[in-house]
Parts: structure tokens; C-alpha cells; sequence
């Protein structure tokens, strides 16, 4: 990744962009596998219990009506992500800095425009800040923060195919477990080819393209690339025939529940619980 | 486009995952019947596509650039319920694995960009495209304007589902728990973008790969392909049309007239400004809205722009009928044969144009 960053160093064109942002999505996909096999806490729980804990304390943040509330669940949020090998500079780096730029952005004209007990004035500007515009920005950016860094932690801690586990256990739907498992393989087949694409064209291009022959340029890779996965899903789908698939979808079930994973489920929901009582 | 989660308060995140639901089960449903045992296979791998084409920088007018959502082309090619699954799943390989899109707002996420804009993406390429020679540009210009208007309908669900928030979520002191803006901000901040950068990306990369497809493998998009259970690439299957079942649906609507003349009450918003005049007109309103009372004075905007059209028909009622009841009826039955007519003559201008264009 460092070396694609320092090809498109200068100024990256749009083919750098989205060759640095393919190389971006493959490397993030090697991080996320770096953290899952560190030991930790949500490592050592059942992947059910990691996907329905941590979803239960998301839907909480997002219930909660108070402050205060939140602000705890943020807490709790970046105490698990500790317990779980996670750095909080990398945290930071990864989820809190981005959020609060972009929420941030959104939040701020909401300081300025809500109606309400005002709270200082600017005499130059003639703008004021009112109460509920800052309480509601801050509700807002801490809101997105608390269920970003769980699902975040979630993510990095536990490997794709132990959530599609998971999601197979609490009933989703064979044939959707399958596609998420096979979109997942075949999405970073695709990510390369794309990027083997653009990566030759690149080394191929002499002199400054129109805006015109880019966008061209753009749409025949993406024809090239769609007729590729048409020829991609003949091929998979001949290759399943081939080793007997007639169209049901049987899933292994490994995972068991140990008495601490009960337990930690309890505990996950009951805060979950107690952030939602608290603050409605 | 993708909403995070805590933007959208827990009953509208459940509401849309109930609609997403219902469109996933159907969805699915239709595309096992239509595709058998390729389901699997060809929606993951569309899936995937689409997830890589949505990361593709499309370089736009005035040296920007834009990202697009791919759901067009999947729409023109896989039709839109297979279309809806893979770029459902796609959205939520974003949000699962990379943190792109919330949890709790995968099913708002879904309905805007992958069901609703499969919808719209194929309806409008359809309604362009209609007759259209294999080789027709009228096939690139109908894949543009469905990737304008299909990215542009998404982004305006997005900016109600965000401008709803502050009017029913927030606080004793007024304060907005979700997003924090009302409809008349969010709708035009969410637009401008979407008007003049998203659209145009989605147009661009819709646009390129129909001309691209027209060119190396044009039988992909002459037809909606997914009708047909074991089809291989390119096999081209005509589907069942849907005008029978769309005048049957005029029809029990037109038979469904007369119970609008058992409503009771004012249609909250529909008032006039003989209404605000009238007394007990204005009881009605004031009960329709919870008890507040009308303004003293009709507004001066109101009175001038009234007078600007009189309607031949005013309140379903026209004048020359005594009978409230007939008059209602007869409205209705003007209404309907004037669509009707309208429609008629909009299909033969149709076929004419069709048959103008395979005869050239």
C-alpha cells in the first residue's frame, strides 16, 4: 500500500485514486485478520454472542434519548476494544478522527440554526448558539462514535466467516449466507482484477487524457469488468453442477456455547438495557 | 448516501428494515424462480461487482471526481429484484465489513439504494429504451438518464428519512436526537450534491458500460434477462408484459371510486381560501389539526395564487349537478376516461414510433 501511495504521491489521478482505493480495501481486509487472531475478549466469546452483544449495545446507543447515556455506552464501547488487543491510537486513527470530521461537518450548522435557549452570541457575526443545537450536535456526533467503535472492534476482532456463522445460527437464511460468502471470496477477486485494470492502463497512458476519453476510459474497464463476472458466474456456477449442487445449501453448524459466553450475554444486554432505561 | 448508524431514530431504522424485509423476501423469491440454481452464483458475483464498481473514481466535469453505485447497469441486465439482492448485499458487506454504512441503518440503507433504486434505474430505462434498436443509442442515453434519476430518487428517500427526524425525535427543550435538520434543510443539502456531482457519476458510468456492453455483447441489455431459468449469458427471453395487470388495477380502483363519498371530514393541507372563510369549514380544520385554530385572516399568497385557475370540476363536484353523489362519481369517471384516453393515445404514438424506427 505504501508503495502504491508513493507511485500517486504527487497529484493522483483518478486512476491513482481508485487504484490506491483498491489497495486501501485489500489491505484493510489483512488488518482486520491481524486483530481477529490476537487473544482478547470478544476473540475468546462465541461469535453469536460477539455479533448479538455488540448489536444489542448499537441498537441501545442509537435508543438511548440522553447524553449521558451515550456518553457511558462510549465508554463501555472503547473498554471492550481494549479488553479485545485493540490500540486506542489505532482506534482513533481508524474510526473517531474520520467520524468526528464527517459527523462533525453535518453536526456543526446544527449549533448555529437550532431554535432555542441561546447560549452566547457573536457580536462580529451577529450568529448566536443555541442550547439544544449544541446538545443535539453533541448527541449526534457521540451517538455515531459509540456505535461506530463497536461495530468497528466487532469487525476487527472476528474473522468474516465466524459473523456469517453467526448470522447463520440466528436464523438468517441459508442461500443468503451463501451469497454473503461467496460476494466476500469473489469480491476480492474482482477488487484485483479491477486493479490489475487500471494498473496497466496506467503504465500504458502517455500524455493527459480528455475529460471526455476518462470517462470512456472509465465505463469500458467497468464493461470489461461486468462481462468478466458474467464469464466469473458461468464458470462458478458450472463448477458448483459439477460437484453435485442442485440448488439447496447445507451449512455446517460447529459453534457451541460455553456457560461464560451465557454469561457475557447476559451482561451485553443488560447494559444494553440499563443505557436505554436510563436514558429514555 | 450510505447513513451510519445514529442518524436515524430505532422505530424509522425498524420501519425501513420491515420494507427491506418484505422486498428481500420477494426479491429473493422471484429470482430463485427466475434463475434456479445460478441464483447463488450470479447474484455473489453481481454483488461483488457491484461493491468494486461503487470504489471506481469517476473523473466528472470541471476535474472532480465521483463515485457510483452500479445499481443501473445491474438493473437493465439482471432486472430489478435480482438487481435489489446483489446490491442489498453488497451494502451490507460494506457496513459488516467495512464499516461503511450503520448496522441499525442497513435496512433504511437498502431500500433507498437497492431496492427503490433498482426500481427506479429499471423503470426508467425501460420507459426511454422501450422499442429501441439493439444498436440504438437511445439505449445509451435511457442507461444515463435511469443512473440520473435513479441516484437522485435515493438521495431524496435519504434527505426525507434524515428531515422527518427533528419533527418526531427530540427532546422536552426541542433539541434533535438524530439528524438534526428539518426537511426544508435536508432535502436541498442532500440534492445540490446529488444533482450536480452523484448523478452525473452514475449517469457516466451507466452510460459507458451500455455502450461498452452494445459493442462486445449487446444481447446482454437488448432485453431484460431474467426471466428464464437456466439462461446463459446473453440469452435473450422475452418477459410477460404488465399492461393487462395494470388496466385490471384501473379497474378495481375505478370500481373503488365511491368510497371516497363515505370520508368524513377535511383532507388535512387541501384547503382553499373559501374554506379558511367559512365557519364551519374552519371547525373542521381546527379538529383535523389537533385543535389549533386556522389564522384570523386567509393568507395573502393563498387568495392571490387561488384565483389563478378555476377548475372545471371544483371539489369533485361540478356545478350543473344537483345530486352531490352523482357529481362525485361523474368526476371520477371523467378522471379515469381522461387517463385512459391519454394512455391510449400515448401507446399508439408508441407502437407508431416503433414501427418508424425498425423500418428505417
Amino acid at each position: 500500500m505504501a508503495a502504491a501511495r508513493g507511485l500517486f504521491l504527487s497529484r493522483p489521478s483518478f486512476i491513482g485514486k481508485t487504484i490506491l482505493g483498491f489497495t486501501r480495501g485489500l489491505s484493510e481486509a489483512l488488518v482486520s485478520e491481524k486483530f481477529a487472531r490476537r487473544s482478547g475478549f470478544l476473540q475468546s466469546l462465541d461469535p453469536r454472542v460477539r455479533l448479538v452483544g455488540v448489536l444489542a449495545l448499537v441498537i441501545a446507543a442509537v435508543a438511548c434519548r440522553k447524553l449521558q447515556g451515550v456518553a457511558a455506552l462510549f465508554l463501555v464501547a472503547s473498554f471492550i476494544a481494549l479488553l479485545s488487543s485493540l490500540d486506542l491510537w489505532s482506534l482513533a486513527k481508524r474510526v473517531w478522527i474520520a467520524v468526528l470530521i464527517f459527523t462533525g461537518l453535518i453536526a456543526l450548522p446544527a449549533v448555529f440554526i437550532t431554535p432555542g435557549a441561546v447560549l452566547w452570541t457573536s457580536p462580529a457575526l451577529g450568529i448566536s448558539i443555541s442550547a439544544p443545537g449544541v446538545y443535539s450536535a453533541a448527541i449526534l456526533i457521540l451517538r455515531v462514535e459509540t456505535a461506530a467503535t463497536l461495530t468497528a472492534t466487532l469487525v476487527l476482532c472476528t474473522p468474516w466467516i465466524q459473523i456469517l456463522k453467526a448470522l447463520r445460527s440466528l436464523s438468517l437464511p441459508a442461500e443468503v449466507v451463501t451469497m454473503l460468502t461467496m460476494t466476500h471470496r469473489y469480491l476480492f477477486l474482482l477488487m484485483e482484477t479491477a486493479k490489475q485494470m487500471f494498473e496497466s492502463r496506467e503504465s500504458r497512458a502517455v500524455g493527459v487524457l480528455s475529460g471526455p476519453d476518462r470517462r470512456r476510459m472509465v465505463g469500458q474497464t467497468a464493461g470489461v469488468l461486468f462481462s468478466k463476472s458474467m464469464e466469473l458466474s458461468q464458470d462458478v456456477y458450472l463448477s458448483m453442477v459439477s460437484r453435485g449442487f442442485h440448488g439447496d445449501v447445507y451449512l455446517l453448524h460447529e459453534c457451541r456455547l460455553a456457560s461464560r459466553d451465557y454469561a457475557v450475554l447476559l451482561l451485553f444486554l443488560a447494559t444494553g438495557f440499563v443505557a436505554v432505561w436510563m436514558g429514555r | 448516501m450510505h447513513i451510519p448508524d445514529g442518524y436515524l431514530s430505532p422505530s424509522t431504522c425498524a420501519t425501513l428494515y420491515a420494507f427491506s424485509a418484505a422486498g428481500w423476501y420477494s426479491a429473493l423469491r422471484r429470482t430463485k424462480r427466475a434463475f434456479a440454481t445460478r441464483t447463488i452464483p450470479l447474484i455473489s458475483v453481481f454483488a461483488a461487482f457491484s461493491f468494486v464498481v461503487m470504489m471506481f473514481n469517476i473523473p466528472l466535469p470541471g476535474g472532480t471526481t465521483g463515485h457510483a453505485l452500479g445499481v443501473t447497469v445491474a438493473a437493465i441486465v439482471l432486472g430489478p429484484w435480482a438487481s435489489a439482492l446483489a446490491v442489498s448485499l453488497a451494502l451490507a458487506i460494506q457496513a459488516l465489513l467495512f464499516g461503511d454504512g450503520g448496522i441499525t441503518t442497513l435496512g433504511a440503507n437498502c431500500f433507498n439504494m437497492a431496492i427503490v433504486g433498482s426500481f427506479v434505474a429499471y423503470g426508467v430505462y425501460r420507459l426511454i429504451a422501450s422499442g429501441a434498436e439493439i444498436s440504438s443509442k437511445r439505449r445509451i442515453t435511457a442507461a444515463a438518464v435511469a443512473g440520473y434519476v435513479s441516484i437522485n430518487v435515493c438521495a431524496l428517500l435519504t434527505a426525507i428519512e434524515f428531515g422527518i427526524q427533528p419533527a418526531f425525535f427530540h427532546d422536552a427543550s426541542g433539541a434533535p436526537l438524530y439528524a438534526p435538520y428539518p426537511l426544508r434543510v435536508a432535502i436541498p443539502a442532500m440534492m445540490i450534491g446529488h444533482l450536480t456531482f452523484a448523478g452525473l457519476a452514475e449517469a457516466v458510468i451507466s452510460a459507458g458500460m451500455v455502450s461498452y456492453l452494445l459493442r462486445s455483447d449487446s444481447r446482454l441489455i437488448s432485453v431484460p434477462n431474467h426471466s428464464s431459468p437456466d439462461l446463459a449469458p446473453g440469452t435473450v427471453q422475452t418477459r410477460a408484459g404488465w399492461g393487462r395487470p395494470l388496466w385490471w388495477a384501473v379497474g378495481l380502483l375505478l370500481l373503488c371510486t365511491p368510497l371516497g363519498i363515505l370520508a368524513a371530514g377535511t383532507a388535512w393541507g387541501e384547503w382553499s381560501a373559501g374554506d379558511l372563510a367559512n365557519g364551519h369549514a374552519r371547525a373542521q380544520i381546527s379538529v383535523a389539526s389537533g385543535n389549533h385554530e386556522p389564522p384570523a385572516l386567509i393568507p395573502p399568497g393563498l387568495q392571490k395564487l387561488a384565483s389563478l385557475w378555476t377548475a372545471p370540476f371544483p371539489g369533485y363536484a361540478p356545478g350543473f349537478i344537483k345530486s352531490p353523489f352523482l357529481g362525485y362519481l361523474l368526476s371520477g369517471m371523467f378522471a379515469v376516461g381522461l387517463f385512459v384516453m391519454t394512455s391510449l393515445i400515448a401507446m399508439s404514438i408508441g407502437r407508431k414510433w416503433r414501427r418508424r424506427e425498425a423500418s428505417s
